[in-house]
């Protein structure tokens, strides 16, 4: 880092990560040539993660409005629904790869941190977390490190700041080896009309940091974040922030607290690019201007120079915009929580940002074109169509084997690490303080966490098959966006809204950009059907691996959150299998297909195929049907198919009660393709005796397509009269491989 | 008979704690600031619960700083008055910290974080908290912790033995207590032990956890009652 003020050139914004452009631009908006704190505010406001300089034409195009909708898209910290009886639901998902790739413990942690903050700086209380991760090759040594490192993270920041860890998923591929990918969501309840907003209004009041001391730790992380990963990036180390859970539990009831006293104007966390980001957003929002004296930051070591600590992204820092008069009252909060409240400036009307240090002016530049919708760069980037694809086209289900013994297979496929349970790493997160999460002790297709003081509950899933989106990004991230309510619908909730976390490859890689568009495209058609608007998440580019000769992307991975509502919490429909000789029945049409399964990866070793079948339309009708057989009480349980397929899927419905089944497949579908195939909508219900003929006519009259596969059995499974063994047996391994991995092999 | 739930700064419980006490055994309950320096209004038939979370961050040693909390000392004079305290993990912690359970509370053996449901078998129906619990019935009560493994020195192990203060230990569904069962490798399967005048509770798994119906697991409602129907008798008496 540099000890003086060097001379400003073209070479040192180059280093900060400007193009010759945005350098121009810099010194037009300014009418002169920045000093290089301005220049540092500059590089990284514009970077792709502050500005989502690269894919915000695109977000645009996604519905973003709704009934439910309290604030739009990217308006405030995290999207905001109303859920009725007066409360409201702020929940969001972003990404912390580049952190956890280099420092996986304190790059997962931070994360968790860090989304956990957007939704209290809104005034709500986190009742839930999730995360999506995706690792490599799990029998590498190093993504067996990355794996113990992200869970403990995950772990050790999410038990201690007390908010369970309700669900998620865990995805190996090659293709995240160097790159992974840590997507960490948070859900939060507050009352409507009760909210803060990131606002800086009313020149004259004064502005507070609270929280944690400002350190040297993160220091043009943001920057950093927009930049490929390369073997270099471990000597990026400093840029990776150290999260401290104690202080965030702290930070999130002072905040709270404070926030009753009625002494807040807005309140804005501290992320990407500190004291920064915050003081611009908030001031650019009011459409004010600050005056900052730096000298009054709390800081962990002498001599930090100002774009120290103006960049600095220690975590556990809120800026807070007091009313001019009451600042007592805000000092009597933190007091009792034991936590700094430093009054560091005040709002003026100059529009302007003054940074001010050791009694001169360090910085001075105007808010508005730091920042997103003001003037901070758009760029739409060059697309064009992957070569890959013509692999994937060349795709032939008839050059394909079937297996000759399939109970082989299906315990080659069902060891999978992408089917086993995740056990060994969700034992490791508090799933249950708060005493809300109701698929404790009940599994159901969504995570179901009970809203305390009322009859409802929230119905929390997040999904996205990245091979589906590799295979075909627009129709694979419909298929995200479709499962995602599926699980919701499965549980018994009315999908509402969607969050989405973009993890591509390079922008400046038209194959990438390609991918890219096309999800979006996807992503949009599949909401405006389902009517789930999106209400916010993040954009996450460059993750890819670097290699000698040249970079490969991440499989497009496009992960959705979805928030649902159950009017009545003990409505909710679980997986399981309930009686033993209850019906079994497959609702939706089966398909000879096996694209992009993981039956075809795992046994026949094929990495492109075509996505699987999929029709929006027919997956819309299945979700209304399902909707309707749940709330007439016709079914016993409800799990819908997705990866690993119909077998798969009967094995969990069996496993959690220790129930076997018996069925045929159809002769009209090859056997591989029925048993294993992930061809869409379609669900597994059992069915009572009681209720098998209103069943029946319902599906009838709606003309649903269904099968009756069979029935539920004792103890063992049997398919076409073969048998496949205990069901404690293929427990055994489903609980169990993964654990076998990590720590035996 | 009244309770009081104290909040350490990283408590996280307290809320889980009050909602069982208050919303569902519809018990009188009131939260009490780790800064207050006395319990006015608290008899000897009213209780005191540390609840569980990571008080301090549980930096240096869980409970370790929470001990020196300044209610800390009306808590100690409360329970050496013979009123019932009672610690659930974290707060199980804070009270060997404190002295007012024998032993320590380690790392679990495996060094991981562990939450999920257990069982659990009463060893005793001589205290409040186990009274009218079955003794040869398996509670499904889960657990969440890093810290979980009770260690003695045999001494004190024994002494727990003897005195009848083992509450609880580890066991399989049906019952059967074997290290198989023992999720962190604490001593003797050890879950939840009391003092020598039996008014001071320890233990590690969450009863507040397992208490509605809503959440379909009401396994640890038998020891609120049973703590409730105790505090009355001693009322009478």
């Amino acid at each position: 880092m540099q000890v003086t003020e060097p001379k400003i050139d073209f070479s040192i914004a180059k280093n900060l990560g400007l193009n010759e452009e945005e350098f121009e631009k810099i010194k037009e908006i300014l009418g002169r040539t920045p000093n290089f704190t301005e220049l540092s505010i500059f590089s990284v406001m514009w970077s792709e993660h502050c500005s989502y300089k690269n894919s915000i034409t695109y977000l645009k195009t996604l519905p973003r409005d709704g009934k439910r909708l309290l604030v739009e898209a990217g308006e405030e910290n995290a999207g905001l629904v109303d859920i009725g009886g007066g409360l409201a639901c702020a929940f969001k998902i972003e990404s912390h790869n580049h952190p956890s790739a280099i420092e996986p413990y304190q790059g997962a942690a931070t994360g968790v941190g860090g989304i956990h903050r957007d939704i209290f700086t809104m005034g709500a209380r986190p009742i839930a977390a999730l995360n999506s991760l995706r690792f490599g090759n799990i029998k590498e040594k190093h993504t067996k490190h990355l794996i113990k490192g992200v869970v403990k993270g995950i772990g050790d920041y999410g038990n201690c700041f007390g908010v369970p860890t309700v669900g998620g998923e865990v995805f190996f591929n090659d293709c995240y080896n160097q790159n992974i990918l840590v997507n960490a969501m948070s859900v939060g309840i507050v009352k409507v009309g009760e909210t803060v907003s990131a606002i800086a209004d009313g020149p004259g009041n004064p502005v507070y940091i609270v929280g944690s001391a400002t350190g040297k730790d993160g220091i043009h992380g943001a920057t950093f974040a927009s930049a490929d990963l390369t073997e270099d990036s471990a000597e990026d180390l400093p840029a990776v922030q150290v999260g401290d859970p104690f202080q965030e539990k702290l930070l999130l009831e002072a905040s709270l607290e404070a926030i009753k006293t009625g002494a807040i104007v807005g309140m804005q966390d501290m992320g990407a690019a500190g004291i920064t980001c915050s003081t611009s957003e908030m001031s650019a929002k009011s459409g004010t201007g600050m005056k900052i004296d730096l000298d009054k930051v709390p800081t962990r070591e002498e001599g930090m120079k100002p774009f120290e600590i103006l960049l600095s992204e220690s975590q556990e820092r809120m800026l807070i915009v007091g009313v001019k008069g009451q600042g007592h009252l805000l000092q009597t909060v933190f007091d009792k929580w034991d936590l700094e409240c430093e009054l560091i400036g005040e709002v003026t009307d100059t529009g302007r940002l003054e940074f001010f240090h050791e009694g001169k002016k360090v910085a001075d530049v105007p808010s508005q074109p730091l920042v997103l919708g003001g003037g901070a760069p758009v760029y739409e980037r060059e697309f064009s169509r992957p070569t890959y694809f013509d692999k994937i086209e060349a795709f032939n289900i008839n050059a394909i084997n079937q297996p000759s013994d399939f109970i082989a297979t299906a315990k080659k496929v069902f060891a999978s690490p992408n089917l086993v349970s995740k056990r060994w790493v969700y034992e490791q997160y508090d799933s249950m303080v708060r005493t809300n999460t109701m698929t404790t002790n009940v599994p159901s297709d969504a995570a179901i966490v009970r809203v305390k003081g009322t009859e409802k509950a929230l119905a929390v899933t997040t999904d996205c098959n990245p091979a589906y989106i590799y295979a075909n990004p627009y129709i694979g991230t419909m298929i995200a966006v479709s499962e995602a309510a599926r699980n919701i619908v499965c549980s018994g909730g009315e999908p509402v809204a969607i969050t989405n976390c973009l993890n591509f490859g390079n922008p400046y890689n038209p194959e990438v950009y390609y991918q890219f568009v096309h999800a979006i495209k996807g992503m949009g058609e599949a909401c405006r059907k389902f009517e789930t608007p999106v209400t916010g998440g993040n954009v996450s580019f460059y993750n890819q691996s670097v290699l000698k000769e040249s970079t490969k992307p991440v499989y497009p991975t496009p992960t959705i959150g979805m928030l649902g509502i159950l009017e009545n919490a003990n409505n909710y429909m679980s997986l399981n299998f309930k009686n033993e000789n209850d019906a079994i029945y497959m609702i939706g049409a089966a398909q000879n297909d096996i694209g992009s399964s993981e039956y075809l990866r795992t046994i026949h070793e094929v990495e492109h195929s075509n996505v699987p079948h999929f029709d929006l339309d027919v997956e819309y009708k299945l979700h209304e049907t399902i909707h309707a057989i749940i709330k007439k009480n016709l079914v016993q349980s409800v799990h819908d198919i997705s990866d690993g397929g119909l077998f798969s899927c009967l094995m969990e419905c069996a496993m959690t009660s220790n129930l076997g089944f018996e069925i045929s497949t159809d002769t009209n579908f090859r056997k591989d393709a029925y048993l294993f195939g992930e061809s869409q909508s379609r669900v597994i219900v059992s069915v009572s005796a009681s209720q098998e003929g209103a069943l029946q006519v319902f599906l009838g009259e709606n003309g649903m397509p269904h099968t009756k596969l069979g029935k539920v059995a004792d103890t063992r499974a049997i398919i076409d009269g073969e048998d496949y063994g205990y069901i404690k047996d293929w427990k055994t391994v489903h609980d169990n491989t993964l654990h076998t991995h990590l720590e035996e092999a | 008979m009244k309770f009081g739930v104290v909040i350490f700064p990283g408590s996280n419980c307290d809320d889980d704690m009050l909602h069982v006490l208050g919303t569902v055994m519809q018990q009188e309950v009131v939260p009490l600031w780790h800064k207050e320096n006395s319990l006015p209004n608290f008899n000897k038939e009213d209780c005191i619960v540390l609840p569980g979370g990571f008080s301090y961050g549980d930096y240096l040693r869980a409970g370790a700083i929470a001990r020196f909390s300044p209610i800390m000392q009306s808590v100690i004079a409360f329970a050496n008055n013979g009123g019932y305290v009672w610690g659930i993990c974290n707060g199980f912690q804070v009270l060997c910290e404190a002295g007012l359970l024998p032993g320590v509370l380690l790392r679990n053996d495996h060094q991981k974080f562990v939450c999920k449901n257990v069982y659990l078998k009463a060893q005793t129906n001589n205290s409040a908290i186990t009274s009218k619990i079955e003794l040869s019935t398996a509670l499904k009560i889960p657990i969440a912790h890093a810290e979980g493994r009770y260690h003695a020195d045999d001494d004190t192990l024994k002494s727990l033995e003897i005195n009848d203060q083992i509450l609880f230990k580890y066991c399989s569904e049906k019952g059967e207590i074997a290290e198989q069962f023992n999720p962190n490798g604490t001593a003797m399967n050890i879950a939840g032990i009391c003092n020598k005048n039996r008014n001071v509770f320890g233990m590690m798994p969450h009863p507040e956890r397992a208490s509605e119906k809503t959440l379909s697991n009401t396994d640890g409602r038998i020891l609120f009652e049973s703590l409730v129907a105790n505090s009355a008798a001693k009322v009478t008496i």
